[in-house]
């Protein structure tokens, strides 16, 4: 190890630090209400194959946190049966 | 008054049964009437740590089921005579404890000491529940690393939502007993710093326990570090824990890096790379 190592060692307490604070703050905000993606998964699916038959297999939801917003994606695709027919 | 302490922790392997043993022996070094009693059904090792292995006869889960008298199934400490152990069974699951039947056998054990020490297993499920449920305070053990600060503060929301104290609006004391601390590692920033997991986890520090052989040691030979070693620092850290648990103020010592100049610590640490 060279002696400029010294100043330049990357601290990875700081990093452990952020990514802890953020994600608790996520978790105890959600405490209680553990499987809030899997509820509203099932929720928003279920208004949409009220309209369209859609395909389970078909239907990715992804949550991804950061400091300033979270967004929740939902991702389905459409029977090719329904988009025919809006072309039409 | 009696007091039913959990240590507690989410994580396994953090140090919950040293510090069950070393608390435990530490509270009854100074006097008081202590007894731990083991809830890792199928999993027990506070007997070993504290060296009495050989003498468990009857356990919790003989004793919750109606098995065995009390009395029959709590071991004297042979060095401690005012420690005792109630083991937890090795050949059950957690499923053989009942909330109704740890609840008599926690009534009972505050009619007899004055410090009821509950080792609580790793994991958010029923052992871990029972070991809670019926505490006054808690000592939350965590390792400065992330992975033990979260499951701490996953406990520390269980604490507070699925205890008696905490379902009838009663106040719960929880403690941090911050073990496993490496003085150096955190000087460095590799390691999570005291100051960085007391802000996170927000609950008052009991004390710190330094990364030490003499833990270790005391475990093999299945002796508390406060009897075997009593001069350590990890020793100190568990005697000053408990005066602050019987009210004490004592200040806290954060384990210090072996004092070295600059100089010795810029070429000191080339020797060691």
């Amino acid at each position: 190890m060279s002696i400029f190592d010294i100043f330049t060692r990357k601290r990875s307490a700081p990093v452990a630090r952020e990514r802890l604070q953020l994600l608790l703050a996520h978790e105890r905000a959600l405490t209680g209400r553990a499987d809030l993606a899997a509820i509203l998964q099932e929720e928003i699916l279920a208004v949409i194959a009220k309209h369209i038959a859609i395909d389970r297999e078909k239907v990715n939801v992804k949550l991804d946190r950061s400091d300033q917003v979270s967004t929740l994606e939902i991702d389905i695709e459409m029977p090719q049966s329904v988009v025919k027919a809006k072309a039409s | 008054m009696s007091k039913v302490v959990v240590v507690t922790s989410g994580k396994g392997g953090v140090g919950k049964t040293t510090t069950s043993a070393s608390l435990g022996a530490a509270l009854a070094q100074a006097g008081q009437n202590v007894v731990v009693v083991d809830f890792d059904v199928g999993l027990r090792n506070l007997d070993l740590v504290l060296g009495a292995e050989r003498r468990v006869v009857f356990d919790l889960v003989n004793v919750v089921q109606g098995d065995a008298k009390l009395a029959q199934a709590l071991i004297k400490d042979k060095r401690v005579d005012t420690l005792s152990l109630l083991a937890a069974s090795q050949t059950r699951d957690k499923d053989a404890l009942t909330e109704e039947g740890v609840k008599s056998v926690i009534d009972e054990l505050r009619t007899k000491f004055d410090w009821i020490i509950c080792d609580s297993p790793a994991g958010i499920e029923k052992g871990a529940m029972l070991a809670m449920r019926f505490a006054d305070v808690a000592v939350v053990v965590t390792n400065p690393e992330v992975s033990s600060v979260r499951d701490s503060d996953r406990i520390i929301g269980m604490l507070d939502s699925k205890t008696v104290r905490a379902e009838n609006g009663e106040t719960f004391e929880k403690h941090l007993m911050l073990t496993r601390y490496n003085p150096a590692r955190a000087a460095k920033g590799e390691m999570l710093g005291v100051d960085d997991v007391l802000e996170i986890l927000a609950i008052p520090l009991l004390g710190i326990v330094p990364e030490s052989p003499d833990v270790l040691n005391a475990s093999n030979l299945g002796c508390p570090v406060t009897l075997h070693n009593p001069a350590s620092t990890a020793a100190k850290a568990y005697a000053d824990a408990a005066k602050r648990l019987l009210g004490e103020t004592v200040e806290i010592t954060t384990p210090a890096l072996e004092k070295q100049g600059l100089l010795g610590r810029l070429f000191g640490r080339k020797a060691v790379a």
